[in-house]
């Protein structure tokens, strides 16, 4: 198994008008932490260089997409100043403050458990669990075993939407170590809430009761969205997640994923982080003993 | 204040959306067709970010509890004050105590509500807009129902002398006729083989159903995906690509195209193809279940211009209706 992560090679970026308000760019057709932090690194110049008649500025897993007002600055425009900020920008030696945030999991849960049994018709394989199906795919003996892998390492949030406060979460190993499941074969018309799936080779969490068509592992305790901004961790901002921040998946029994449902519902509960400076340097080289360090305080 | 009597299928508070929030997954919401709306806030004397009530197939029926001036706008509801007939696309005086209802859309989807001052619902991340999913913004963050009380904003000095200004015929768009969609092919557009993203601009496509502010579902040919294999984290799924952002108008496409709209969800792993010009977005909203919608490719330069065309026709409206002030 490779103990170190190879920065990709990627393509030209492909910048693409979307009609007249929008420019995406596709950084790379395939994951990968290069793309990711390309994407990170691009937007978070356009938000510092503040340019006028940018609206959104949104990064995303291996691209990104940008609003505009094309009464203020014309889209060519917009991409050529893109073209400038891709060109100075170099991941290497790329650092930047964020959070790990420790993130209760109860696996196997009964909620989620008889969401996927009702929806099992849409599924590829309609006798097994999404984690069965899912240990058996990536070539495990078992479900705890899969479990084992899935929060070995934490999971670095690369994208937050689809609906407000959801994250796309890449698992911090090398590929080879990478997990990978399909989707439903047919999406979903129903997940609970807080639930955390898998896709493609992303976890997620979702917010709020809805549509879905990700693997359906476990439920988490705490919110990722809090509209009322009730918790203190929502001060700010009524989504928890942010693009570059370090998820730490953490299995938990019945009896604390109760207590700790109490406390948030109570408004009491407080978020376990740690604030780190990330170093894609140091990830790349080692990124086993790198994110053992970085989750090491809240572990 | 207006007080809701019948809430009407689906009726929010809508201004011109919510901005900057679109990286944490929170859409702009605002008004499905914002020509409408602007023109039913100048009709008012309002500015045109002022709130409105967009009315979705069928009109609400509501009591105003003091004199303001109202305007009417975007699909045809047959409105009625107090049992008598009024115009649509016209400032109406309105009387306290005064009875207003509104019927089932005969031409267009959506129908828009101005008053004198704006619905003073309070702004929730710099909107008046309700965003029914996550419950925020207009009145409690939902569609109104039977017994909902709205503030009405201060106007500066309430416009009566406004009262009787009609648009001009030709600034009425006409709903019923099936005017095609313009469209800026792209984003992941070299998913699909050339065979189908011809069909997507050739094909006729009928509204499904399931049309929503999130999206507008359309019927229609079998698009096909060119044969690959699929890129690390995209999923099995020929229509997969690696999440990523979904613009306003974008189509995207699960098999059948969808048309993300105000409410849209900001991303996800579907091919995107296209992207409905900003300027037709809201001819599209006011397209009814089965009626049909032709996509036409036009490139980014045609959409820049009719951009900027409705928007000079909007400001050519503000200006004459000021000048009967």
């Amino acid at each position: 198994m490779a103990s170190e992560i190879t920065p990709q090679e990627l393509p030209e970026p492909r910048y693409e008008y979307g009609a007249d308000d929008h420019v995406f760019v596709e950084l790379a057709e395939e994951m990968s932490f290069t793309a990711n932090f390309k994407a990170m690194a691009i937007t978070q110049q356009v938000a510092e260089r503040d340019i006028d008649g940018i609206i959104e500025n949104c990064p995303a897993n291996a691209s990104y997409m940008l609003r505009i007002d094309p009464g203020v600055i014309h889209p060519d425009e917009v991409i050529a100043e893109l073209k400038e900020i891709e060109a100075a920008t170099d991941i290497e030696n790329y650092e930047w403050d964020t959070r790990v945030i420790d993130v209760p999991v109860l696996f196997e849960d009964p909620w989620t458990h008889e969401t996927l049994m009702e929806f099992r018709d849409r599924h590829q394989d309609p006798d097994g669990t999404d984690l069965e199906y899912s240990a058996q795919l990536n070539g495990f003996d078992d479900v705890e075993s899969f479990l084992d892998a899935f929060v070995s390492a934490p999971h670095m949030v690369t994208m937050v939407g689809f609906v407000p406060g959801l994250p796309w979460c890449f698992q911090m190993v090398p590929r080879d170590q990478q997990l990978e499941v399909p989707k439903y074969v047919e999406p979903r018309t129903d997940t609970p809430s807080r639930a955390v799936g898998f896709g493609g080779a992303f976890s997620v969490i979702y917010p709020v009761q809805g549509a879905g068509g990700y693997q359906l592992y476990g439920r988490t305790p705490i919110e990722v969205l809090d509209v009322d901004q009730q918790l203190a961790d929502f001060n700010d901002s009524m989504v928890l997640p942010n693009p570059g921040d370090i998820l730490n998946y953490r299995r938990i029994d019945r009896e604390e994923y109760d207590a700790i449902r109490e406390e948030v519902e109570a408004g009491t509960y407080e978020y376990t982080t740690e604030q780190v400076t990330f170093s894609t340097d140091e990830f790349f080289e080692s990124p086993l003993e790198y994110t053992d360090q970085l989750t090491e305080e809240i572990a | 204040m207006i007080t809701i009597q019948e809430g009407g299928i689906a009726s929010t508070v809508q201004d011109r959306g919510r901005f900057g929030h679109y990286h944490i997954g929170m859409p702009p919401s605002g008004a499905m067709d914002k020509y409408a709306h602007t023109v039913a806030n100048y009709l008012v004397g309002n500015e045109a970010d002022a709130a409105t009530i967009e009315m979705t197939y069928q009109g609400i029926t509501a009591t105003f509890d003091e004199d303001t001036v109202i305007a009417i706008t975007g699909a045809d509801m047959s409105p009625s004050l107090n049992g008598e007939s009024i115009g649509t696309w016209e400032t109406v005086a309105v009387d306290a105590g005064d009875e207003l209802e509104l019927a089932f859309a005969t031409e267009g989807a959506r129908a828009y509500l101005a008053v004198a001052g704006g619905i003073d619902v309070p702004e929730v991340m710099g909107s008046r807009s309700t965003y029914t999913l996550v419950g925020i913004g207009g009145h409690e963050g939902r569609s109104l129902e039977e017994g909902d009380e709205l503030p009405i904003g201060e106007a500066d000095d309430t416009p009566t002398d406004l009262v009787g200004t009609q648009l001009d015929d030709e600034y009425v768009p006409a709903y019923a006729d099936e005017d095609t969609v313009r469209v800026v092919l792209g984003l992941t557009d070299y998913r699909l083989t050339e065979e189908s993203k011809e069909t997507l601009c050739e094909a006729e496509w009928t509204v499904s159903p399931e049309a929503d502010r999130i999206g507008y579902r359309l019927e229609g040919p079998e698009m096909e995906f060119k044969e690959r294999e699929q890129p690390f984290g995209a999923g099995t799924d020929p229509s997969n690509v690696v999440d990523l952002g979904y613009p306003i108008g974008s189509i995207q496409m699960p098999q059948k195209p969808i048309v993300l709209l105000q409410d849209a969800v900001t991303g996800g792993g579907y091919a995107t193809v296209g992207t409905v010009i900003s300027a037709d977005r809201g001819l599209l909203a006011q397209r009814q279940t089965h009626k049909s919608v032709y996509f036409e490719d036009v490139d980014v330069d045609e959409a820049l211009a009719a951009r900027k065309e409705r928007d000079e026709r909007l400001e050519t409206i503000r200006a004459e209706i000021e000048s009967t002030d």
